[in-house]
């Protein structure tokens, strides 16, 4: 099943181009990582997949639902951790998700199991009481994808998560959501970071603006290191 | 409950506890008026003589005319600390967890204002008691007869804090709204002189006065307060509530936010 569709997406910043006619399909359960360099067009990309911007021209379905006809369907199925770290650093770890299940209708005992299960599987139950301003970013970033995962969305975003993080969080992390993609959630994950993608993984390179390989990683590394192939295969920016 | 109610709920019950959080502002919002009452009225008393005009049926002390003016001042100065935070919220990404939640936009962006109304609402009445306290009092039920009128124009200077913060790229451009929204809002107003008064002075100030939605804001909550009703201030408000609104949820669409974000 397709869980994400972008079709002949293009999107400028006033004369600057953005994103030219990038398409591409990703099925569930599969991780699929979006490797680029910066100001390919990858937060461009995110912003139009959450609707957070809106493309005038080409087509966006999330698991099924047209993301400009059926926003709210389509918006239901997405799970997102954006870069920049949205928590409210004043409420506790558990107000943070019941306050985001909140955006998602959930209530009562269904809002409770929920954020118990996410809890628990992110490995962060013992910190739900602690305010998000004294955890570390290790753990700020398994509580927004602990949120993220709270309405069970059919996709998963996760735009340049290990950004600030040490080496062993980042490990951590990059091992928890492969695992998601395993259990079926379709994951999407920008990053700059070769070392993040793995030869099994999908992986899409974005580069001025379009997509420049598409394929398993292995295949698109072919014998060298992916980092000497994504070097190779993106030019500097001028 | 329905996913509507629960996320109305969700927010209002974070700008509360966002507020609870700033003690400060909760003190800046009650001292800023109170100064106003305290200090300027008791230098303005003599210089300003005022005639009965409605909805007051006898003379009354400067002090007491100001009071519903200075409502109005706590309700502008929370519109724009709201406004403040909404751009906080987008500059620390906050922002954007409300804005993909599946709920309509317009649902979103009403439950902010209702929170925001609804702290402007508590602080209106913890100055009245103060005010009380010092002496200036209303009619018994006109602090009753007030709550629908505190509503009206909380929501309309709560709407133009979200059409502002939807126009304002980054937080160091808010000092301008002090200068060009709060300022000429408050002075061009009838909150703390009569219109006739300014009349005296200059037509094309009364003009400007008489057009400022903050001047019917402040008369609906004197008239209320003294249990009088005022149908032209009340269209008026409800006016540029629906006009600061319809901005401001043209300003968040997501056809407009990415084009003035970067282009």
């Amino acid at each position: 099943m397709t869980a994400i569709r972008i079709a002949n997406l293009n999107y400028t910043y006033g004369p600057k181009t953005a994103l030219k006619d990038v398409s591409f399909e990703v099925a569930a359960g599969t991780f699929c990582a979006l490797l680029g360099p910066n100001g390919a067009g990858k937060s461009t990309l995110f912003n139009l997949l959450t609707r957070l911007f809106s493309a005038p021209a080409g087509q966006i379905e999330i698991a099924g639902h047209d993301l400009k006809r059926t926003p709210r369907r389509a918006l239901a199925q997405l799970g997102i951790v954006f870069q920049q770290s949205t928590l409210d650093l004043d409420l506790t770890v558990r107000q943070n998700l019941s306050y985001f299940a909140a955006l998602h209708g959930l209530s009562g005992k269904t809002r409770e199991v929920r954020i118990a299960g996410v809890l628990d599987k992110l490995n962060i139950a013992d910190r739900a009481h602690e305010k998000a301003r004294t955890l570390n970013g290790g753990h700020r970033r398994r509580t927004e994808i602990a949120r993220a995962l709270l309405h069970n969305p059919a996709v998963l975003l996760l735009d340049e998560p290990t950004v600030g993080l040490d080496a062993a969080a980042r490990a951590a992390i990059t091992d928890h959501v492969h695992g998601l993609a395993e259990d079926g959630t379709c994951v999407l994950w920008a990053t700059h970071l070769a070392d993040e993608v793995w030869p099994d993984d999908r992986l899409i390179i974005l580069d001025h603006a379009q997509v420049i390989a598409d394929g398993l990683a292995k295949d698109i590394s072919a014998d060298q290191p992916l980092q000497s192939a994504f070097l190779s295969l993106t030019r500097p920016r001028e | 409950m329905s996913g509507y109610l629960t996320a109305l709920i969700a927010i209002v019950t974070r700008e509360a506890l966002r507020f609870v959080h700033q003690r400060e502002r909760f003190i800046a919002a009650l001292v800023r008026p109170l100064i106003w009452l305290l200090v300027f009225a008791a230098g303005f008393r003599a210089a300003l003589g005022l005639s009965i005009i409605p909805p007051y049926q006898t003379y009354i002390t400067y002090e007491t005319y100001i009071v519903p003016g200075l409502c109005g001042m706590v309700m502008l100065f929370n519109g724009m600390q709201s406004s403040l935070s909404l751009i906080y919220d987008r500059e620390m990404g906050s922002m954007k967890l409300l804005l993909t939640s599946p709920l309509p936009r317009w649902w979103l962006l009403t439950c902010k204002l209702l929170g925001a109304t609804a702290i402007s609402i508590l602080q209106v009445y913890a100055f009245l008691a103060i005010a009380a306290a010092f002496g200036i009092v209303m009619p018994a039920f006109g602090y009753v007869a007030v709550l629908p009128a505190l509503i009206v124009a909380g929501l309309m200077l709560g709407s133009l804090g979200l059409v502002l913060s939807s126009f304002i790229k980054q937080l160091e451009n808010f000092a301008g709204v002090m200068n060009f929204v709060i300022f000429p809002m408050f002075f061009l107003s009838s909150a703390l002189y009569p219109l006739w008064k300014m009349a005296e002075s200059s037509e094309l100030l009364y003009d400007i006065c008489a057009l400022n939605p903050f001047t019917h804001a402040v008369e609906l909550i004197r008239f209320a307060l003294y249990l009088e009703f005022n149908g032209p201030a009340l269209m008026w408000t409800v006016l540029a509530t629906v006009v600061f609104m319809t901005g401001a949820l043209w300003g968040y669409s997501p056809e407009n936010t990415g084009i003035r974000r970067k282009g």
